[in-house]
């Protein structure tokens, strides 16, 4: 249990650049060395911190994607257009330069292999960056607990983490993706949205009492959540993350 | 831990963008303002039919007093324009409810209680002192925006609690359990501020 009654506060602390990489040309993940770094659990996010010259600042949280292993934390941003502070992660920051973040933070959208298996993780775009830090956890993709991971991406280009998705494959690890607007010559997979279907043939069974982790847009987040309950899983299984907005 | 960085570092190169159309006096530290309305929750969205829905205030040693739908929205109810906070940085501004006062819904109950859990569909709980949501300070509001509230904003009714952050707010709200002892709730045994004042950035324990 995630208590933290005891815990002091989380301050803000220096994290330097130590390597950038582009996943798709919207999507750049960015790894930090943070000294001192408590560690964290598969899921959590932290909270960046950016100073201009003349004070003002802007704070913006981002799930870590790295598994919970040394000072290294990865994050994965997605450049948002009309972004204030994505644009400057994904396009500006160098290696060498230092950022402040503070966390780890979350204490429910989390996993730890004690909490075991089946895994049924079920991502929408950038809603992998959480899921992928509890695929990276050895436990997760090696032979002791079940996973399946349902991708949905717009096309083949956008699936971040593409790469290291088919390597881990195998194992204890079933990745199917699901391509929604355009999909590559021969494509066997799903080509439409994820919907009730779709993740009946891809999860556990409810007999087996897989633990859901859902995360992406809002309306994609609330049509799998809805399925779910709707093909008799427990509703104390379906963990959530939502991000953007309804339109209203 | 490490200490503290002693004062905020430069990001090299980055200026920000201030909104130049937003009195900065209404943002609380570390909040942006955002003219969408995000979803956060951790679970499935509730849908309770109003057949069986009610709200109930739950008092130590007295018999809980209950509200159908129909009861509870022939109660008075007023319109609320408030800022709200979310502990995700986002602010909104003058979001524009409709709702019954808790004070309404308390009037006559005689209580020693300290505090309040506000419960919902789907088991989230959230705690607060409970002269945090009386005084004008709180409602369970159903509409947004002059709209019925949609179920993923916390529809058919849920908490407006503005001056805390709103995961104070709960949504798909079923009642108020008063009692003597403080409880921390779902975010807070989950790493949230137990009291969650946006002014001072209660966000995590600790802060």
């Amino acid at each position: 249990m995630a208590g933290t009654a005891l815990r002091g506060r989380l301050t803000w602390q220096l994290a330097e650049l130590v390597e950038a990489v582009a996943e798709t040309p919207r999507v750049k993940t960015i790894v930090f060395d943070v000294p001192g770094w408590p560690g964290h659990r598969a899921g959590q996010h932290v909270d960046v911190r950016l100073t201009a010259e003349d004070g003002y600042q802007a704070e913006r949280s981002y799930s870590i994607a790295s598994a919970p292993v040394g000072t290294r934390v990865a994050l994965t941003v997605q450049r948002l257009e009309d972004g204030e502070v994505s644009p400057y992660l994904t396009d500006e920051l160098r290696p060498g330069d230092k950022i402040e973040l503070r966390g780890p933070i979350g204490g429910y959208f989390v996993w730890e292999p004690s909490q075991g298996g089946p895994l049924m993780l079920v991502a929408g775009g950038s809603g992998i960056v959480p899921l992928m830090a509890m695929i990276r956890t050895p436990a997760a993709a090696g032979d002791d607990t079940e996973t399946r991971l349902l991708y949905s991406s717009r096309s083949q280009d956008d699936v971040i983490y593409r790469d290291e998705l088919e390597r881990l494959s195998g194992n204890g690890l079933t990745v199917v993706h699901a391509l929604t607007e355009s999909q590559p010559p021969g494509w066997t997979s799903y080509a439409r949205r994820v919907d009730a279907e779709m993740l009946a043939e891809v999860s556990p069974s409810p007999a087996e009492r897989p633990r859901f982790y859902a995360c992406g847009p809002t309306p994609f987040v609330e049509a799998v959540a809805e399925s779910l309950v709707r093909l008799g899983h427990d509703t104390q299984a379906i963990k959530t993350e939502r991000f953007g907005a309804t339109g209203r | 831990m490490p200490p503290e960085a002693a004062k905020p570092v430069v990001s090299r190169g980055w200026r920000g963008r201030r909104s130049t159309d937003v009195d900065p006096a209404r943002i609380p530290p570390g909040q942006y303002v955002t003219r969408d309305f995000p979803v956060l929750s951790a679970g499935p969205t509730p849908h309770t039919s109003l057949e069986l829905w009610d709200f109930s205030i739950i008092v130590e040693l007295d018999s809980p007093r209950r509200w159908t739908w129909e009861e509870f929205r022939a109660l008075p109810s007023e319109e609320i324009t408030r800022d709200i906070h979310c502990v995700n940085k986002w602010s909104k501004l003058d979001t524009v409810w409709r709702g019954v006062s808790v004070d309404t819904l308390l009037e006559g109950i005689e209580t020693a209680a300290d505090f309040v859990i506000q419960y919902s569909d789907g088991g989230y709980t959230t705690n607060l002192p409970l002269e945090d949501v009386t005084g004008g300070k709180a409602w369970v509001v159903f509409s947004y925006d002059g709209q019925p509230l949609a179920p993923e904003h916390g529809g058919p009714a849920r908490m407006l609690v503005p001056q805390h952050y709103f995961w104070k707010s709960a949504k798909w709200v079923r009642g108020l359990l008063l009692q003597s002892a403080d409880e921390p709730g779902f975010w807070e045994t989950n790493g949230y501020h137990n009291y969650g004042e946006p002014w001072q950035e209660q966000r995590y324990a600790g802060d």
